[in-house]
């Protein structure tokens, strides 16, 4: 029953993120960006602009400049967070269908991956107390932005109890995703009793379903961010949105 | 007297111990400190004449959500600002009007959150499911009230934009709240009367072309005072190689009337013909502060129907900020393109640029000594800085004006790394507030760069600000008063390119009398007439 309630949960969450990132995606692309209005000095050349972004993606950059206690919390926690995930990769695919490079790279990340998780909880619990204790932060925080760190944490220690303290079967678990990945329809392995893994898995579904629809699908953002993505060009390319371009054909310019 | 009173010195001298204040430093967070600050708001002629509503639409309420739907379609800008804010906080001390006032709705985040939150309550799912949760609200009067006041305290300087991670940029949203208010017909008197001018008259001032070509003549006598040459500065004259396109302050403020006499001096001494133009006399594009394609554009095309109609081959920006943000990097989307211009010059140039250029050429002497009863710093005006470039590499912005000024002063230094160049802090008048009725906004704004300009005088012994922008030196003529320094600290840069340039053809047998900082009858340009 528990099985089967959380493989359609798994469903479901999984269709509303995919569709949901990919929709916003959608909607961000088909939206034009009809001035320049890139935030000088910045790159006058596409390749340049390349290297900016990923200073900004893979760096924080303009975080650095910002603040630096935010830029520490914030990267330990992106960082945590991609090594946590790339370490949960084992448990959602069969290792005969990936091949044996990647496989042995997701091995060797998993001792990394664990600490991963320590460094990403204490960045997130940064986050928290800044938005506490600094009173710029907490002015204008509402309470989904607590709340959402809360989710983050919560889903960190739940993780670590079902390593340190209540250890789950995780062979199990994995041939319960296995069986969802396979779509094994109503035919699913079996998931262990576990509390810790069913909190775990209750907020990250959780946390999939909201995802899409609020502040915490900013990654596609900074993509589609125009000051950080034009090339300081203006003088040499004309760009026209096409409602723009529709004001041309009036009868006003010579 | 551009330097600082003796007696003055004198009592901070003997107050050494005393550490000066970081122009940076965080204030005590004072909660609607600001809240009732009110600029005068259109009348219903200043609407109508730029196609807004006279006064507040019975519905107002559905065509503002109305328009923040369209917006969001339009603007990527707007549509990813608005979604992509995770309130981590890194803007919260970067504004000047929050340093300045302690008012936590002036903290970019905070400022952006006022239309934020109506966004959420109407075009997203989490706002129309729990507006509590994630700080939604309905769209009320005082909402609207509020959006009124903390808008038109934002400069548009992009600060904010720099230390973002996402590149989120309040002078975006700004402009759009702007134009949301202009469409149910609340507008502002200062920028709506403005552009209504320029559409009629031809300038932010209007000037009619009489009156231009009368005070052009005025000043070429002045210059022929001062030089012992007729210097010209030709109005509307066809065929010509350039047509200057420069704030219409240009031509009635102290000290942007002697930038004005700077170029001049530098197009004569070049040997290049030139033209000001009476229909396109003004550089600024106040379109830009309400958020409006259409008046901006419309602003803008004044200038191509000059240039064809005189005949020019290049176009030259005069000092202004917002103004160059507008000509480098919106001009060629909205009025161009400039197939029919010299492709051998970018369209447009700065007059710095301009300058630039001619001095590695080895093209222009100066007297670097007519400029030593000062020491310089450099302003770099926001819209330069963050929006714009000059020359082939990022940063010219920087460095171009700062080697003109070097070329002609002999004594120069910086104010804090952390208030100039991509983090400089705004005068406080940028963005369509230059009105004596945000006074208070305006000279609490200016606090961050008076606080370094106070650093640098003392540490370094700097008497003079120098800056390429008409609202930056309108500004600072203004407050640098209320910080005790002298209003004629705020020189043009091209001032003191006018100071210190050795005409040629000047007559050899006299000298010209040396330059004094600049001569100023000490009337201020009145609330009504700073025209950016």
């Amino acid at each position: 029953m528990l099985t089967t309630i959380y493989a359609l949960a798994f469903y479901f969450a999984t269709i509303l993120l995919v569709v949901g990132i990919a929709y916003r995606i959608y909607e961000y692309a088909k939206v034009p960006a009809p001035l320049n209005i890139a935030t000088t000095p910045a790159p006058t050349t596409v390749s340049g602009v390349w290297y900016r972004m990923f200073r900004e993606v893979a760096l924080f950059e303009s975080l650095f400049k910002a603040n630096k206690w935010i830029w520490i919390f914030g990267y330990l926690f992106h960082v945590g967070l991609l090594l946590v995930l790339i370490r949960h990769i084992r448990y959602f695919v069969d290792p005969r269908y990936v091949p044996d490079l990647i496989w042995l790279g997701i091995t060797y990340i998993q001792p990394i991956g664990k600490y991963a998780g320590f460094a990403m909880v204490f960045g997130l619990a940064g986050l928290a107390i800044r938005r506490i204790v600094v009173n710029r932060v907490r002015y204008i925080s509402s309470p989904s932005d607590h709340l959402m760190l809360l989710l983050l944490i919560l889903i960190g220690v739940s993780g670590f109890m079902m390593q340190y303290v209540d250890r789950t079967d995780i062979v199990s678990v994995k041939n319960f995703f296995l069986s969802l990945a396979y779509l094994n329809m109503f035919d699913w392995q079996p998931l262990p009793d576990s509390l810790p893994l069913m909190v775990h898995l209750t907020l990250v579904l959780t946390l999939m379903i909201i995802f899409p629809y609020s502040k915490l699908l900013h990654a596609p953002g900074i993509f589609f961010s125009p000051t950080r993505n034009q090339v300081d060009n203006p003088r040499e390319k004309r760009r026209l949105a096409p409602w723009a371009k529709a004001l041309e054909s009036g009868s006003d310019k010579k | 007297m551009s330097e600082l009173d003796k007696s003055e010195l004198d009592e901070v001298n003997s107050d050494a111990d005393t550490a000066l204040p970081d122009p940076l430093e965080m204030p005590e967070m004072v909660p609607d400190a600001m809240k009732d600050l009110h600029s005068f708001e259109a009348a219903p002629k200043h609407q109508t004449d730029l196609g807004f509503p006279g006064e507040l639409v019975d519905d107002w309420q559905d065509v503002a959500i109305a328009k923040i739907g369209d917006l969001r379609q339009k603007y990527r800008s707007f549509r990813v600002y608005l979604d992509s804010c995770v309130k981590c906080g890194a803007c919260t001390d970067k504004c000047h009007y929050y340093l300045g006032t302690g008012d936590p709705k002036n903290m970019p985040v905070a400022r952006q959150d006022l239309l934020r939150s109506v966004y959420r309550r109407y075009y997203t799912i989490p706002g129309k499911i729990a507006p509590w949760l994630v700080g939604a609200r309905d769209l009320t009067e005082d909402v609207l009230n509020e959006w009124y006041n903390y808008y038109h305290q934002c400069s548009q300087c992009r600060r904010c934009s720099v230390y973002c991670p996402y590149g989120i940029d309040t002078a975006e949203i700004s402009m759009a709240a702007r134009e949301i208010m202009d469409s149910v017909g609340k507008g502002q008197k200062y920028c709506n009367e403005i552009i209504a001018k320029v559409h009629s008259i031809g300038n932010n001032l209007g000037m009619p072309a009489k009156a231009i070509k009368a005070t052009m003549v005025d000043f070429e006598e002045e210059l022929e005072e001062e030089t012992g040459i007729n210097i010209k500065l030709p109005v509307d004259k066809k065929g010509a190689d350039v047509l200057l396109v420069t704030p219409s302050a240009d031509f009635f403020a102290e000290p942007h009337i002697d930038g004005l006499f700077g170029y001049a001096k530098v197009f004569h001494e070049l040997g290049i013909d030139w033209t000001l133009s009476t229909t396109a006399s003004e550089a600024g594009n106040f379109g830009m502060f309400i958020g409006s394609y259409d008046n901006m554009r419309k602003v803008s095309l004044r200038i191509r129907e000059a240039a064809l109609e005189l005949g020019v081959k290049r176009i030259i920006f005069g000092e202004c900020g917002h103004a160059w943000r507008v000509g480098y990097a919106f001009l060629n989307t909205l009025a161009g393109p400039w197939d029919f211009l010299d492709p051998k010059y970018p369209v447009p140039q700065h007059i710095c640029e301009f300058t630039f250029d001619a001095i590695n050429d080895g093209k222009l002497k100066f007297d670097k000594t007519k400029n030593d009863h000062m020491t310089l710093t450099f302003h770099d005006s926001c819209n330069v800085a963050r929006a714009t470039r000059m020359g082939d590499k990022p940063g010219g912005q920087f460095e171009i004006p700062r080697a003109v000024i070097k070329a002609v002063c002999n004594n120069y230094h910086d104010m804090d790394e952390d208030t100039i160049k991509e983090g400089t802090v705004c005068c406080g008048g940028g963005g369509g507030i230059l009105t004596d009725d945000l006074m208070d906004i305006r000279v609490k704004g200016a606090q961050p760069r008076m606080r370094a300009l106070r650093k640098v005088t003392e540490e370094h012994g700097v008497t003079n600000l120098a800056a390429i922008c008409a609202i930056c030196k309108s500004q600072f003529a203004k407050v640098l008063p209320k910080y005790d320094f002298d209003m004629e600290a705020i020189q043009s840069v091209h001032q003191l390119v006018s100071n210190a340039i050795i005409m040629s053809d000047a007559p050899k047998e006299e000298e010209a009398p040396a330059p004094e900082a600049p001569a100023t009858n000490g009337d201020e340009p009145s609330a009504s007439s700073e025209t950016g």
